[in-house]
């Protein structure tokens, strides 16, 4: 017999190999196993197999995968003074069953301080009747639809809508403080000149109430928000296109004007569902784990613009293959919100009655504990169903 | 994440046997690593040794098969918590519920419905992607009769009976087609094993609102052998959708992260137990894309719904398209001149901008108006005209220069360019670098026709 024949007689019955003091040198190897080897060792590997099988695999308790975030979210609030208050953000968590969050997200309705003939017909139905008033329109969106906020676009202050001076801002930012009790938040036309003098103006017309003035970004004169939200004691709305790093430039520059944290909300752009609405999923979800991970200047509540929602021509365009747009836009408004919702947003620009109500069903449910629900029996869910 | 082609070579034989196809065992693990082979060409491993290469190179979330051949969707698969990250696998099937109480004319009817309701967008045709079989009689011959006529359809099936008996009697008649079977419960869960071994059919585990007991049941099924299950914590479509989200996403970190494995299987939501609670169409249509909507975005990878309504798939359909686009890759067509129709040397120039949807929609527009016009279509990055405004890829100097390289000026005798409603603040710089002349077009490109109709006529007027 060779030597490896022997070798191989000797390995017949044994099922493990132990080589002591092992030296050997070389300039290139290649290993070449028996076939019988192998195969002795396949036998043995299958023996194993058929061992693991027959015992459970032992079983690690089932735990929720909690996380300690070393960062949390800032809480800001908004309306003070006449105004009834709210309070944004102030997570210690990205998810519930970590710890439920301590402010519920909250709704701002969208009311104009100019008739807006352009708004799609299911929103125009409930407001037509007050559309003249901005104070009437604020009242109606409150009492009627249960809005926490109010947000009051001063559209007509734009130099080619109506051109309105920032004094005759001031008078529509009255009007609406002393029409409803709850929080502002007061936009402007879009004009990157005129904006920071109609905000200043608004500003000083709310002293005192806390209001959230949108807004301040980079391509207008942002220290002038800043410091008209300093001097009468308001919040600023902080809006960066869809960039992280944009984001926090604007914020850190906000911060240097005097604002901190606590009187800072940001808007990374909320793109509608199916234009772009991934994008704002990213931005939205990066922010959020970034702030809870401790990163100072992203540690503000976010807001989304949802009426972009309406925008979308799935939203409002006629087309009979499609189905009414009455049933399509508030649907386009709520998975584009809601969608924003579960990345983290904490307030809601948002035009129609049915739309706000669904996102806060579901968001009301983000301040309770897991488990604590009283849920109905679902198991025989396959019968029961029509 | 990837696995390395180290990390699978030390798990191979390293024979270089070659029987695979690959050189060497070292060639054999790069193409593994990449995706590009399949591990069960490799003869020499061991059924242990096979089995830890498997879950070295599986996904996360396993991926699972339902259905045969034509009809078969993939479920699963994916390797992180933020489509950020990476990407997300494997777009979210739509499944539509059928039920064996209806008539045959009711259920071929339901059945078409649920296999032409389609959608365009953006150059993608979406549509829906299974059926459903509720064993809502509770008779085991009825089920099976209805599985049976289900044959015909072009969509996978998904079984639904926790009856076991049922089960068998519907599985004798379609097992072959691979259905997926829902669903093991802790009353049924060994004889739904015994099925799902035995017809080679992925398998459901149905737990509401009890995540140790799945972990338990799922350990005990993988134990019998079953290695394809899909996971249902259960949809609470009211206030308890805050426990069915928490559900979803322990499952999916405990997945991902700590590759726990009585948890690496694809989710699945119900969405159609809405109508357990709304009888309204409207209310409850609105409802039920609402819920898909929220399990969707919260790592939903199979949704069962009961609403065919098209207004009410839409949203769900096109959510979904957004949520699975690789963020990886730009949204981005070629920037240059794009020609429709017949053309002349005054035919109008219209300005957009490079972002993908942005493009199509605008193509869509001028090709179903059947519109005679030159495109221009500016490199914005793949930023939409509002977004590209903003953000400064949008300017009167861009434009301009687009007008030049593009050769249009060589092409038309007019230097007049129709931009879009939403950059109209930019159409004094355009004009200014360009020397052309700027008209501001509709806000929304469905208004092209009809304004070409407008101008049309202006011209003929003069």
């Amino acid at each position: 017999m060779d030597k490896m024949t022997q070798l191989l007689k000797l390995l017949e019955n044994t099922d493990t190999i132990e080589i002591n003091d092992f030296r050997m040198d070389f300039d290139e190897l290649e290993i070449q196993i028996m076939p019988a080897v192998q195969r002795m060792v396949q036998q043995v590997a299958q023996k194993q197999a058929e061992v693991a099988k027959e015992v459970l695999p032992s079983m690690e308790p089932f735990a929720p995968p909690v996380h300690n975030w070393p960062g949390e979210v800032a809480e800001v609030q908004l309306g003070a003074g006449s105004r009834k208050s709210v309070f944004l953000g102030g997570q210690t968590a990205l998810y519930r069953f970590e710890e439920p969050q301590p402010n519920a997200p909250v709704v701002t309705f969208d009311v104009f301080d100019i008739p807006m003939p352009g708004l799609p017909k299911p929103i125009r139905e409930h407001f037509d009747d007050v559309m003249e008033h901005p104070g009437e329109w604020a009242k109606k969106a409150v009492k009627d639809y249960g809005a926490n906020m109010i947000t009051i676009h001063l559209i007509g202050t734009g130099p080619k809508v109506m051109d309105k001076t920032p004094r005759q801002a001031a008078q529509d930012i009255e009007e609406v403080l002393q029409a409803v009790k709850v929080p502002l938040v007061i936009g402007a036309s879009g004009d990157p000149v005129k904006d920071p003098i109609v905000l200043e103006a608004a500003a000083q017309a709310a002293e005192g109430e806390r209001c959230l003035l949108a807004s301040a970004n980079l391509d207008l004169d942002y220290k002038k928000v800043a410091k008209a939200a300093v001097d009468y004691n308001h919040a600023v709305l902080s809006w960066a296109i869809t960039d992280v790093n944009m984001q926090k430039t604007l914020n850190k520059y906000l911060m240097k004007e005097g604002l901190t944290q606590n009187d800072i909300v940001m808007d990374p752009t909320t793109c509608a569902l199916g234009y772009g609405i991934e994008f704002s999923i990213d931005v939205i979800t990066r922010t959020r784990l970034a702030a809870l991970k401790g990163d100072t200047d992203l540690q503000m509540p976010m807001s989304s613009g949802t009426t972009n929602a309406w925008g979308s021509r799935e939203a409002w365009m006629k087309k009979d293959e499609w189905g009414p747009t009455a049933y399509r836009g508030p649907i386009w408004e709520i998975i584009t919100g809601l969608t924003m919702m579960l990345c983290g947003v904490d307030i809601f620009m948002m035009l129609h009655p049915s739309s706000v109500k669904m996102l806060k069903e579901i968001g009301n449910t983000f301040t309770r504990d897991y488990l604590t629900t009283d849920v109905p029996d679902i198991t025989n869910w396959i019968t029961e169903l029509e | 994440m990837q696995v390395t082609a180290m990390e699978i070579y030390r798990l191979l034989p390293k024979t270089n046997c070659a029987k695979c196809g690959e050189a060497s065992c070292m060639a054999f693990a790069t193409k593994l690593s990449d995706k590009e082979t399949d591990l069960e060409l490799c003869t020499q491993l061991a059924a242990n040794e096979m089995e830890e290469l498997e879950n070295l190179l599986a996904p996360a979330v396993r991926e699972i098969t339902i259905g045969k051949g034509d009809k078969t969707i993939l479920v699963g698969g994916d390797e992180v918590l933020y489509r950020y990250e990476l990407t997300y696998y494997n777009p979210t099937p739509i499944i539509i519920d059928v039920n064996d109480d209806m008539d045959e004319e009711a259920l071929n009817e339901r059945v078409k419905i649920i296999e032409e309701s389609e959608f365009e967008r953006t150059g993608e045709t979406l549509v829906l992607d299974g059926i459903a079989l509720r064993n809502s009689s509770g008779n085991a011959d009825k089920f099976a009769e209805t599985a049976s006529k289900l044959k015909s359809s072009k969509l996978p099936l998904v079984l639904c009976s926790l009856d076991p008996t049922a089960m068998k009697a519907a599985l004798e008649n379609v097992g072959d087609e691979r259905p997926l079977i829902y669903a093991a419960t802790e009353n049924n869960f060994d004889e739904m094993a015994e099925l799902a071994l035995e017809y080679d059919c992925p398998l459901a585990i149905f737990v509401p609102n009890d995540l140790e007991k799945m972990k338990e049941i799922s350990n005990i099924l993988r134990s019998k052998g079953v290695r394809d299950m899909v996971l249902d914590p259960g949809t609470y479509v009211n206030d308890g959708i805050g426990d069915t989200l928490d559900n979803f996403i322990m499952i999916r970190r405990l997945a991902i992260e700590e590759r726990d494995e009585d948890f690496r299987f694809p989710i699945m939501g119900i969405p159609a137990l809405t109508w357990l609670y709304e009888d309204d169409e409207v209310q409850g249509g609105i409802k039920e894309a609402t819920i898909a909507a929220t399990l969707m975005n919260k790592y939903a990878d199979l949704l069962i719904i009961h609403g065919t309504n098209i207004w009410e798939l839409i949203p769900v359909l096109t959510l979904r398209q957004s949520v699975f686009t690789d963020p990886r890759k730009p949204q981005a067509v070629d920037a240059g001149l794009y020609e429709f129709g017949e053309l002349a040397d005054d035919s109008p120039v219209v300005l957009t901008t490079n972002f993908a949807l942005t493009y199509y929609t605008v193509e869509g527009d001028l090709k179903s108006g059947k519109s005679n016009c030159y495109l221009l279509v500016l490199d914005t990055e793949g930023r939409a005209v509002d977004v590209s405004l903003a953000g400064g890829q949008l300017t009167g100097e861009s434009v301009a220069e687009l007008i030049k390289d593009s050769g249009i000026e060589d092409k038309v005798k007019t230097r007049t360019l129709i931009i879009p409603g939403l950059a109209a603040p930019m159409s004094g710089e355009i004009e200014d670098d360009s020397g052309w002349e700027v008209v501001v077009g509709p806000r929304d490109s469905s208004g092209m026709p009809d304004f070409f109709h407008k101008l049309q006529e202006k011209q003929e007027a003069k």
